[in-house]
């Protein structure tokens, strides 16, 4: 999205810090721009050896949209727990589901693991050795196939458009 | 007129806020096994504690003029708490606490004949002990 | 309207934090009473900002996003330990 150039080697986490220093600071005085500016520069080049590759953002305007509609399936997908674990006869039929990843880096597997996580009555517990296989429990699955599908059509597919197409 | 719309809605987010973390809880006490107790308290309770910490934000925005910082807290728990039940359901696995009888599905790490270390990676090398 | 609101709303989460309770106390695993106090520590950040708004101060904001942060640190160290058997490896 934006370039890295040698001061600074991550622009977004440079525009996140300082967001999170105005933000905490809960002031826009001149001052604290400076100071969290300075902050924004220092951190991430003394941090840099720590971090993997970064992930580059190809599609912002995907981005918006994956994250309206992840917002969106957390409530319905909170209403459908809370359903659930209201029923008194406890009619449900949890699965284990191996899914086969297509993703390929790091960042976003990992961001489809919390989305599997907070949205549609999964929880993804293991990713294996190999990085092609995560381990999901569902509460309530009928057909485990369309499960799958469903997960890749809806929330894997957009975030290989968005990191890695 | 729009601080009484608002009162209105800051009473519902506290509310559903609470509800939803209560469910939560509830799931936590009442489900068979450690998988499905897992589903109450990473969505629901996140859920819950994010529409309070909203409530609260509105709260303050109309007394003392705008205030963002809530949404820090808000954000910080969506993004931690998936991180924190996948490893909470990894050490499980390792564990190899019994899913319910119902479950579908036999995951290769529930099964016995496993070595350790299999769910980390694999010891590297003679671990160097001074 | 909001203080009736604000009532229920923290007899539901004290009423959630005790249920966390039970759960830590006869949990059968581990695991079991790391999601329960977890969870406790989600409940106690929001107990903590409607407290806030009880008293009509913003300065509790700090004390719950510190508790989110040792929450989520400890959960994770804690579940490292199962994993492994050192924290610090």
């Amino acid at each position: 999205m934006i370039p890295p150039t040698r001061w600074l080697p991550m622009p977004v986490l440079s525009l996140l810090l300082l967001l999170v220093w105005l933000l905490l600071q809960h002031s826009i005085s001149p001052g604290q721009w400076i100071l969290g500016g300075v902050l924004a520069i220092v951190i991430p080049l003394v941090a840099r050896p720590f971090w993997e590759r970064q992930p580059t953002i190809k599609r912002p305007l995907k981005l918006i949209h994956y994250v309206l509609r992840v917002l969106k399936d957390i409530v319905v997908a909170n209403l459908q727990v809370s359903r659930l674990i209201l029923d008194p006869r406890g009619r449900m039929r949890p699965a284990f589901v191996e899914y086969p990843l297509t993703l390929k880096e790091n960042f976003s597997i990992t961001v489809l693991a919390s989305t599997i996580t907070m949205t549609p009555g999964t929880v993804s517990a293991h990713l294996r050795l190999d990085g092609k296989t995560l381990l999901i429990h569902a509460l309530d699955v009928g057909d485990i196939q369309a499960l799958i599908d469903e997960i890749h059509e809806r929330y894997e597919r957009p975030l290989m458009e968005i990191f890695e197409s | 007129m729009l601080d009484s719309i608002l009162e209105g809605v800051i009473a519902l987010t506290l509310i559903a806020g609470g509800a939803f973390a209560f469910i939560g809880s509830l799931g936590l006490t009442h489900l068979k096994d450690f998988y499905m107790r897992l589903h109450g308290p990473s969505k629901t309770t996140t859920l819950g504690v994010g529409c309070t910490l909203i409530g609260s934000l509105i709260y303050f925005s109309l007394r003392e003029g705008p205030v963002i910082q809530e949404l820090l807290i808000t954000v910080f728990a969506f993004i931690t708490a998936p991180v924190s039940s996948h490893m909470l359901a990894k050490s499980a696995l390792h564990h190899k606490l019994k899913p319910d009888p119902r479950t579908r599905g036999n995951p290769i790490e529930l099964q016995s004949e496993r070595p350790k270390h299999t769910l980390e990676e694999e010891p590297q090398g003679d671990s160097p002990l001074p | 309207m909001i203080d009736t609101a604000l009532w229920i709303a923290l007899a539901l989460f004290s009423a959630a934090v005790a249920l966390n309770f039970y759960r830590a106390v006869i949990g059968p695993s581990l695991p079991d009473r790391i999601l329960a106090v977890d969870t406790m520590y989600m409940n106690s950040i929001a107990l903590i900002v409607l407290f806030g708004i009880w008293l009509g101060s913003k300065d509790y904001f700090e004390a719950a996003l510190l508790i989110a942060m040792l929450g989520f640190v400890s959960t994770i160290a804690v579940c490292k330990y199962l994993l492994r058997g050192d924290i610090i490896e």
